[in-house]
C-alpha cells in the first residue's frame, strides 16, 4: 500500500499543532525564508546570479506546476515578469478555492497559515515584489480571521513589513475577501474584483497578468498550494523537489477525495506514485459495502468524467528507445497530469469525486450544471447563455419533463461552448462535464427522457394531467 | 476623444507595415493604429486588417470608436501563423510558401493583434458554425417580437439572423425574464430583455463621456443593464447609446415608435445648434423631420453628437412657421401677397434708398452662400452689417459655447464684425440719429438685438425669417425663410471646417430658400449676373473669397474640407 507523502500537510493535523507563529517556528518555520534572504550573489553555470535570481532558478528547476487547476509551470509563469517595465509587480495568492469537490487550500489556510505566508514572502522576494494580496473566498470567514492574525504575527517577527530580517527588503501583504463568486478564482476575474470591479475575466491577449495584471502592472497569480510548495522547494532545493513525483509533473499534491467512498478526506501524495484505485481503496477506505464503482470525476467538477471499466491506451518509451503501447485500466491510472490527460481528463484542482452504482448521473450532472449556470459571470455569450440553457434542460430531465431527444439536444448545446470560444476557461468548465457525461452515459439520459415522455403519453391517454 | 484633436493621429510618424493574409488575399496594414479613445498607438487587430480588404466580420460588441470588450464572440475567426525555424526565420514549403501552423483555437478578430505573415480565415465552415452558435445563444432569451420592436430594420440581430440564423428555434425552455420599459434617464428607455449585454453603451458613457453611470448587475444569463442607483442616465450624450445599441434595448423616448426606420429618407446634413457643426443624417418622411443621427466625420464629431443638438429639430415642423409673404400697406394693416409682389416692393425700395441708409442684421445661422449674397448686396448699398453672437454652455466633448453654426463663415464673408455683434451698437445709433432709415433683418429678431424703441424709428423694416418673433408683426415687408433642412448650403464651423448640408424636406407655404431672393436682389441692385444655383453661387463665392480659394461645390465632399485660415 502506498503511503501518503506529507510535505505541505506535514504538520497539519499533528497532535498539538496550532496555527500560530510560535508553533510554526517551533517546527522549523520560516527557515526557507531565512535561507532565501541569506542567499548572496553566486556564480552559477558561469553566470552571476543574485539571491532572488537563485530562488527563481530553484523554482524553475523544481518543475513545479500550478496547483490551482490549469497546471501551468510556476517557474515559467514567474519568468514572464518584466522587471525592467518600470511598473511595480504584484503577487496575488489565489485563495478563492471554489471548484466543487476541492477542499485542500482550506486545510492549509485554517491549520497552517504561516506556511502560506512564508511561501508568499519567498515568492515576492524572488520577484522583487513589495506588495502582495491574498484573495480569499468570502465563505472562508474564519480563514480570513486566521490569516489576519498570522499576518500580524509575521509582522511582529519582522517577516513582513519594512526591512525584513534586516535584509533591506520590504513587503506588505493584504487580505481581500471575495463576495462569493466562483469566477473570482479565474485569475483575471480575480484581478478585476481586487480592483473593485465586477469579476469579468479579461481578454487574453492582451491582458495576460504577467504583462497587464493588477492595475495593469506585471502580476503573478499563484494558488495557495503552489506557494506553499515554493517554501519546500527552497528548503530542499529545486533539484531535490524535482525528484518527487514524475518528471513532467514533479512534487506532491494534496488530493481532496469526496463522493461515495467510505473515508473521504484530503491526502498528500507524490504525483504519479498513486493510482486512482489506491486513492479510492487505500486512502478512501473503498466503496461502501455492496457498491460498485460507476465513475470518477478526477480533477474537480469541471474535469471530464471517467467511466468505470474504461481502458486507456498509452505510448511508453522503452529503455531501448522503442515505443510500446500499453493499456491501462481506470483504477490503475496514475494520478498525474500526463496520465489523466491521456485518459481524456485532467488533474485540475486535485479533487477526486467518486460515484458508485447508486449514483443518479442525470441528477449529478443537473447539480453540476446548476452550479455553473449560477456562477457564470455573464460576460460572454456562449457561456452566459449556454450554461443556463444546459441547466434548464437538466432541470426538466430531473423533474419529469424530459424528452427523448434531450440527450442529443444537451450535447449539441454543450458542443457550442468550449474550444476557445469564450473569454475564459469557464466555457470549458461548464461544458466539459456535460460533454463527457453525455458521451459516456448517453443511455441514462436518453432513457430518462423516454421514460418521462412515455409517462406523459400514458397519463394523457388515461385522462391524466400529462403535460408536454 | 479623437474628435477634439483630429490632427493628432495624422501628425504621428507612419507606423511600420505588416503583411497578413485575409482569406488568402495579402494585405499590408500598419503595425499599430491609434486607440479609439486615447489616440495612443495600439497593435492593429485582425478585424482592422479584414476591414482593409473589405472583408466584413460580423460583430456586436466591437465598435471602432470604443475600447474593445470582446464579449459577444460573434467575430471569432480561425487563423494561422508562420512556423519559425531554429534560426527564427519562417520555414518554407517546397513551393516556397511559408509553412503556416493553424491555431488550435479560434480567436476574436476584434482584440487579437496581427503579426507578420499571419493568415486569417473568416469563411471556413468552423467559423460559420461558431457564428451560428453565438447567434442562437443570443436569440434563445431574446424576445422574438420584431414586428413590435422599434429597432426592426436597423437591428444587427435581424441582419445576422438572415445569414446565420435558423428558421425555427429549438429552444423549448422558459426564457429569462427581465425588466421592460426601464426609465434609464430623461431621454432613454431600456428593454432589458432585448439587451444582448454587449456593453457598448457602458463603454461609451464611461470612456468617451466620462460619466460612469451605466453598468451590469446580476450573474450569468440574468445579467441586467442598469444605471447607478439614484443617478439617472442623464448626460448630454445619452442618445448616442441608442445609435450604438445593436439591438432594440436602448430606445430614444423622442423617436421610439414614431416611424419605421425603412420609411425614413436619409439626408446628409450638419447640426445647426452650435459652432461645432456635427455631421448628421436627417431622417425624414413625407416632409416631416423625424430624427437627427450623427454621421461619422473624424475631423469633426467622430461618431457622436450631443443630445441637445440631436433633439433640436422640432422647430422645423412647427405649426406657426411663417408661410406667406406679407406687406404692411398702412400702419398696422397687413396683407398676404404673392411672393412676386413682395419682392417687387422690396426691390423698388432698395433701388431708391440713398447709400449708407441701410443696415443689415444678418444671421450666423445662414449659409455661406446667403451671407455671400447679403454681403454683396450690402456693399453695393453702403450698408452697415453684422450678425449677433449667440452663446451658451460648452463642454469638453462636442458642445461649443458659440451657438451659431456659421460664425466663422459670417466673418470670412464680411458680414460679422471681428467680434460678432460689435457693429450692433453703431447700427442702433445710426438708426436713432436718423442716418439709417431701412433695416433688413435676415433670420434675426431686430427688436431683440436693437431694441423696440430703435426699431420703431425705422422707415422700413424688411424681415425674412422662419418663425414669428417680436419683429415679424412690425415688418413692412415680411418674407418667409427656410430651415437648413429645406435647402442646400454650406457652413464653416469653429475650426474652419467647410461643410455642406442638403435638403431633406420641402419648405412650407410660400417659403423659399433665402439665397433665391437675395440673388435676385443682388442682381437687380448690382446689375451683374449671378449663377442661379447654390453650387454656382458657392463657386463664385469661393473664387472671390480668399479663404475659400480652390474649393468647388462639386469638389466639396460629404465630410467637408478644412479651410486654410
Amino acid at each position: 500500500m502506498p503511503a501518503e507523502y506529507r510535505l505541505i500537510l506535514k504538520n497539519i493535523d499533528q497532535a498539538g499543532y496550532q496555527p500560530d507563529i510560535r508553533c510554526y517556528l517551533g517546527h522549523g518555520g520560516y527557515a526557507g525564508l531565512k535561507k532565501a534572504i541569506a542567499l548572496g550573489a553566486t556564480v552559477v553555470e558561469g553566470k552571476e546570479l543574485s539571491g532572488p535570481e537563485q530562488v527563481r532558478r530553484e523554482v524553475k528547476l523544481s518543475g513545479l506546476r500550478g496547483r490551482g487547476g490549469a497546471g501551468f509551470p510556476c517557474g515559467t509563469k514567474w519568468s514572464f515578469i518584466d522587471h525592467s517595465s518600470g511598473r511595480p509587480a504584484y503577487l496575488i495568492c489565489n485563495a478563492d478555492e471554489s471548484e466543487p469537490g476541492t477542499f485542500k487550500d482550506r486545510q492549509i489556510i485554517y491549520k497552517d497559515p504561516h506556511q502560506l505566508l512564508e511561501g508568499m514572502i519567498i515568492a515576492c522576494y524572488a520577484n522583487h515584489i513589495h506588495q502582495a494580496y491574498i484573495y480569499i473566498r468570502g465563505e472562508f470567514v474564519e480563514g480570513a480571521r486566521i490569516l489576519v492574525r498570522a499576518l500580524a504575527e509575521a509582522r511582529q517577527h519582522n517577516f513582513l513589513g519594512r526591512n525584513i530580517l534586516q535584509s533591506g527588503y520590504d513587503l506588505e501583504i493584504f487580505i481581500h475577501r471575495g463576495a462569493g463568486a466562483y469566477i473570482c478564482g479565474e485569475e483575471t476575474g480575480l484581478i478585476e474584483s481586487l480592483e473593485g470591479k465586477r469579476p469579468y475575466p479579461r481578454i487574453k491577449p492582451p491582458y495576460y497578468p504577467a504583462a497587464y495584471g493588477l492595475y495593469l502592472c506585471p502580476t503573478i497569480v499563484n494558488n495557495v498550494e503552489t506557494l506553499c510548495a515554493v517554501k519546500h522547494i527552497l528548503e530542499m532545493g529545486g533539484g531535490e523537489y524535482a525528484k518527487l513525483g514524475t518528471p513532467g509533473d514533479p512534487g506532491t499534491r494534496v488530493i481532496s477525495l469526496s463522493g461515495q467512498v467510505q473515508k473521504p478526506g484530503y491526502f498528500e501524495i507524490q504525483i504519479g506514485q498513486v493510482t486512482l484505485g489506491q486513492l479510492i481503496n487505500d486512502f478512501g477506505g473503498g466503496l461502501r459495502p455492496g457498491r460498485k464503482l460507476k465513475a470518477i470525476i478526477p480533477g474537480g467538477s469541471s474535469s471530464k468524467i471517467l467511466k468505470a471499466g474504461e481502458r486507456y491506451k498509452f505510448k511508453a518509451k522503452q529503455p531501448d528507445g522503442k515505443e510500446l503501447e500499453k493499456e491501462v485500466a481506470l483504477l490503475d491510472l496514475k494520478y498525474d497530469s500526463a496520465s489523466l490527460a491521456g485518459a481524456g481528463s485532467m488533474c485540475g484542482s486535485g479533487a477526486v469525486i467518486v460515484l458508485d452504482d447508486t449514483a443518479d448521473l442525470v441528477l449529478a450532472l443537473a447539480n453540476i450544471s446548476e452550479f455553473y449556470a449560477h456562477e457564470s459571470c455573464g460576460q460572454c455569450t456562449p457561456c452566459r447563455e449556454g450554461s443556463l440553457w444546459m441547466a434548464k434542460v437538466l432541470h426538466r430531465l430531473t423533474h419529469g419533463q424530459g424528452r427523448a431527444q434531450d440527450a442529443d439536444y444537451l450535447l449539441q448545446i454543450a458542443n457550442q461552448i468550449p474550444g476557445g470560444r469564450t473569454v475564459c476557461a469557464f466555457g470549458e468548465a461548464c461544458s466539459w462535464p456535460v460533454q463527457s457525461f453525455l458521451n459516456k452515459f448517453k443511455d441514462e439520459f436518453a432513457a430518462r427522457g423516454r421514460a418521462d415522455e412515455q409517462r406523459r403519453t400514458s397519463g394523457a391517454q388515461g385522462g391524466g394531467q400529462g403535460r408536454p | 476623444m479623437s474628435a477634439s484633436n483630429p490632427e493628432k493621429t495624422n501628425s504621428s510618424p507612419p507606423a511600420s507595415l505588416v503583411t497578413v493574409k485575409v482569406n488568402g488575399r495579402p494585405v499590408e496594414v500598419p503595425r499599430t493604429m491609434p486607440h479609439p479613445v486615447t489616440g495612443k498607438p495600439v497593435p492593429t487587430t485582425m478585424i482592422q486588417a479584414c476591414e482593409a480588404v473589405q472583408v466584413a466580420v460580423p460583430h456586436y460588441c466591437y465598435h471602432h470608436k470604443l475600447p474593445v470588450a470582446g464579449n459577444c464572440r460573434m467575430c471569432l475567426v480561425e487563423y494561422g501563423t508562420p512556423v519559425l525555424g531554429p534560426d527564427r526565420k519562417p520555414l518554407k514549403n517546397p513551393d516556397g510558401s511559408p509553412v503556416i501552423s493553424k491555431a488550435p483555437n479560434p480567436a476574436i478578430a476584434c482584440a487579437t493583434p496581427i503579426m507578420p505573415g499571419m493568415e486569417i480565415y473568416t469563411n471556413t465552415p468552423a467559423v460559420e458554425s461558431m457564428r451560428k452558435a453565438v447567434l442562437e445563444f443570443l436569440l434563445i432569451n431574446h424576445p422574438l417580437d420584431c414586428p413590435i420592436c422599434d429597432q426592426a430594420g436597423e437591428c444587427k440581430l435581424q441582419e445576422y439572423a438572415v445569414e446565420y440564423g435558423q428558421t425555427a428555434s429549438r429552444f423549448v425552455e422558459e426564457k429569462v425574464h427581465k425588466p421592460k420599459q426601464v426609465d434609464l434617464g430623461p431621454r432613454i428607455l431600456l428593454d432589458d430583455e432585448r439587451c444582448i449585454l454587449c456593453t457598448r453603451c457602458i463603454r461609451f458613457t464611461r470612456e468617451v463621456v466620462g460619466d460612469d453611470c451605466l453598468g451590469i448587475v446580476n450573474r450569468g444569463s440574468h445579467n441586467t443593464l442598469t444605471h447607478y442607483p439614484g443617478q439617472p442616465f442623464d448626460n448630454n450624450y445619452t442618445l448616442n447609446t441608442v445609435d450604438l445599441c445593436p439591438v432594440g434595448a436602448l430606445t430614444s423616448k423622442d423617436f421610439r415608435f414614431q416611424s419605421r426606420v425603412w420609411f425614413l429618407k436619409r439626408t446628409k446634413s450638419v447640426c445647426t445648434s452650435c459652432a461645432t457643426g456635427c455631421n448628421i443624417v436627417i431622417g425624414s418622411r413625407e416632409n416631416r423631420v423625424y430624427r437627427y443621427e450623427p454621421r461619422e466625420n473624424e475631423a469633426v464629431n467622430s461618431c457622436w453628437m450631443c443630445d441637445q443638438g440631436r433633439l433640436n429639430y422640432r422647430w422645423i415642423g412647427r405649426e406657426d412657421r411663417l408661410q406667406n409673404a406679407v406687406i404692411q400697406q398702412t400702419r398696422g394693416q397687413f396683407v398676404q401677397v404673392p411672393w412676386s409682389q413682395a419682392m417687387d416692393q422690396l426691390l423698388q425700395h432698395l433701388r431708391k434708398i440713398p447709400s449708407g441708409s441701410l443696415a443689415i442684421l444678418a444671421s450666423a445661422r445662414q449659409s455661406n452662400e446667403e451671407l455671400f449674397l447679403t454681403a454683396r448686396l450690402g456693399r453695393r448699398l453702403g450698408a452697415i452689417m453684422d450678425s449677433p453672437p449667440r452663446t451658451g454652455a460648452d463642454d469638453r466633448l462636442l458642445m461649443h459655447a458659440d451657438k451659431n453654426p456659421n460664425t466663422l463663415g459670417a466673418r470670412l464673408l464680411g458680414i460679422a464684425a471681428a467680434q460678432p455683434g460689435g457693429n450692433l451698437q453703431a447700427m442702433a445709433e445710426g438708426i436713432c440719429r436718423g442716418d439709417i432709415r431701412t433695416l433688413l433683418a435676415l433670420g434675426e429678431d431686430a427688436v431683440k438685438h436693437l431694441g423696440q424703441s430703435v426699431v420703431e424709428r425705422l422707415d422700413q423694416l424688411i424681415v425674412c425669417d422662419i418663425l414669428p418673433n417680436q419683429s415679424t408683426p412690425q415688418a413692412h415687408i415680411l418674407l418667409p425663410g427656410c430651415a437648413h433642412a429645406e435647402k442646400w448650403g454650406t457652413f464653416v464651423n469653429h475650426q474652419g471646417r467647410l461643410q455642406k448640408f442638403g435638403r431633406a424636406v420641402e419648405a412650407p407655404g410660400q417659403a423659399q430658400p433665402e439665397w433665391q431672393f437675395l440673388r435676385q436682389a443682388a442682381q437687380d441692385i448690382g446689375g451683374e449676373s449671378i449663377p442661379a444655383s447654390v453650387g454656382g453661387i458657392f463657386d463664385e463665392m469661393a473664387r472671390e473669397t480668399p479663404a475659400f480659394n480652390g474649393i468647388t461645390w462639386a469638389g466639396l465632399g460629404d465630410l467637408g474640407a478644412t479651410l486654410p485660415i
